[in-house]
């Protein structure tokens, strides 16, 4: 690819105590990409995400974004002004717990709303209307858009959680485990959205979740990680129809075949 | 009087208090803490105005202290009281006469001038106080300009009521970069904040905090491009002064529903009628 990486991390490392996370860990994600990453619980999964978000800090390592100007800087040497700025525009969250990013007693347009707030628009007539409309991208009825997150089923909070991730623009999206959690009709309602709003949006992502099915759906590379460290990377399908390292090879047979 | 120090305090403590207001001045908005003194009135009555008038006053200042706009109410004229007793100093009703002007809730109607001085008493000093609970967090929204949340509830309250339902504390950014509790003055009150002559200063006791709005500071009331900010003001005349510009206080007269609309600044309303 002529294009640079958006987001480029190498030699991450990151202990607790004892405890290794994340052991020499480096990956590159283009603009317009989703790379999943998976691997069993405790394999370092959310802490590669939270190091690479900069919400946390690596003892080592570097990881390097390149902005919307095309500026490349290292993201935790970014002053703290500068990545909220990224926080609420260039970059999206999706958690798996709506909890996390939603306020469950301030109204659905509130909430998507707050991220153009925050973003300095003060025309409030434009911010319904944005709302609503990605309210309709998602699949809520917009006439719902003054009832709070706290009347929503799971699946409806979910996607309004991605609304309001998305309804900036991001370039990036973070996302953990995006489905955890949801019965198996509504989340293969709520891939298939994320899958189009990713694809026409063109929107790069880092996808961590634990279900293969949900990565082969979503993304376009894999990186499969063990006790901290990447065990293999490559092509979703090569991965998953022909693995080659030995924990790769489990991780793909344990899946049950329906 | 005998046996106190001019003004209360000790001339320690004021040193102190005069730093914080300083700084505060310096920095329009931002709440400076400061070691607020146990007074002899109870927290919530004053303290915080109480130290900051102490702080400032000098043996040849006029005092006035009003309370929701009244200068005859219990809190107004005890703490007027107060410092004639260990100030000496010379007090006032009159607007255009005090050269400090202790007030709780309201901004005289009389426009002030730049050599006088509005000290005001705070319950609250944190706007962010009811959207984000610990302390910390929210001195960091400020470190950041980070005043979202704020316009959220405005947007809340128009979704929900076609308009802003915040009718007193009205929150406002100063000098576009602070946003700043104006203490509980009506909203009706707001743009009398902004450009003001007057140096304002604001004392909040029980949380120990002090700000300032230096003279003819931009005070800008939150508002959305197609929802302005609009001052509330009770569509009557004063009873006793027929004033249409003056804030309203309704009153009861009797039993069976009787109610008059008067003016809540009493000098303003007693210069009129006179």
């Amino acid at each position: 690819m002529s294009e640079p990486p958006l987001l480029q991390a190498e030699g991450l490392c990151l202990a607790y105590g004892a405890q290794v996370a994340l052991d020499r860990v480096g990956l590159a994600l283009w603009p317009g990409e989703v790379l999943a990453v998976v691997g069993e619980s405790g394999s370092g999964k959310t802490s590669l995400l939270n190091v690479l978000s900069g919400r946390s800090t690596p003892d080592a390592g570097t990881v390097l974004y390149r902005d919307e100007t095309d500026a490349s800087a290292e993201v935790h040497a970014m002053a703290p002004p500068r990545l909220r700025r990224l926080y609420r525009s260039e970059w999206g969250f999706v958690h798996q717990d709506p909890r996390e990013s939603l306020r469950m007693d301030i109204s659905a347009g509130g909430n998507i709303g707050e991220r153009l707030m925050e973003s300095g628009q003060r025309h409030y007539g434009a911010i319904r209307a944005t709302a609503a409309h990605w309210l309709a991208e998602v699949e809520i009825d917009p006439a719902r858009i003054d009832e709070p997150p706290r009347q929503f089923s799971g699946g409806m909070r979910q996607r309004l959680q991605i609304a309001r991730a998305l309804v900036t623009h991001p370039r990036l999206l973070f996302m953990d485990e995006p489905t955890g959690g949801l019965d198996v009709s509504v989340q293969a309602r709520i891939l298939d959205l994320l899958r189009r709003l990713v694809a026409r949006h063109r929107i790069a992502a880092v996808l961590v979740t634990h279900d293969l099915g949900v990565a082969r759906l979503l993304a376009q590379r894999i990186a499969v990680m063990r006790a901290g460290r990447v065990v293999e990377t490559g092509l979703t399908d090569q991965v998953l129809d022909d693995p080659l390292h030995p924990y790769a090879q489990l991780l793909v047979s344990a899946v049950l075949r329906v | 009087m005998k046996g106190y120090n001019f003004a209360y305090l000790d001339e320690q403590t004021k040193r102190m208090i005069r730093r914080a207001i300083l700084k505060a001045v310096a920095i329009p908005g931002h709440q400076v803490p400061f070691g607020g003194r146990e007074m002899p009135l109870p927290y919530g009555w004053g303290t915080g105005g109480i130290q900051v008038t102490a702080a400032i006053l000098g043996p040849r200042d006029v005092l006035k202290v009003i309370d929701q706009g009244a200068d005859d109410t219990t809190n107004a004229v005890s703490i007027r009281r107060f410092f004639a007793r260990v100030a000496g100093i010379a007090t006032t009703t009159r607007t255009a006469e005090a050269s400090v002007i202790q007030t709780r809730h309201r901004i005289p109607e009389t426009r002030l001038r730049a050599d006088q001085i509005l000290v005001y008493q705070v319950p609250q000093p944190e706007p962010l106080y009811r959207l984000e609970p610990s302390r910390a967090a929210a001195r960091r929204l400020h470190a950041l300009a980070e005043y979202g949340a704020m316009h959220v509830r405005l947007y809340e309250d128009i979704a929900r009521l076609g308009q802003v339902a915040i009718s007193y504390d009205y929150p406002v950014l100063v000098n576009r970069r602070y946003l700043t509790s104006p203490s509980p003055i009506p909203a009706f009150d707001n743009p009398k904040l902004h450009r003001m002559a007057a140096l304002q200063l604001f004392g909040a006791g029980r949380e120990k905090r002090i700000y300032a709005i230096p003279p003819y500071t931009e005070v800008r009331s939150l508002d959305f491009e197609d929802h302005p900010f609009r001052p509330h003001r009770a569509d009557a005349a004063c009873a006793l002064c027929g004033s249409r510009e003056s804030y309203l206080d309704e009153v009861l007269t009797d039993d069976r529903g009787g109610r008059i609309f008067v003016c809540s600044d009493t000098d303003y309303c007693a210069g009129r009628a006179a």
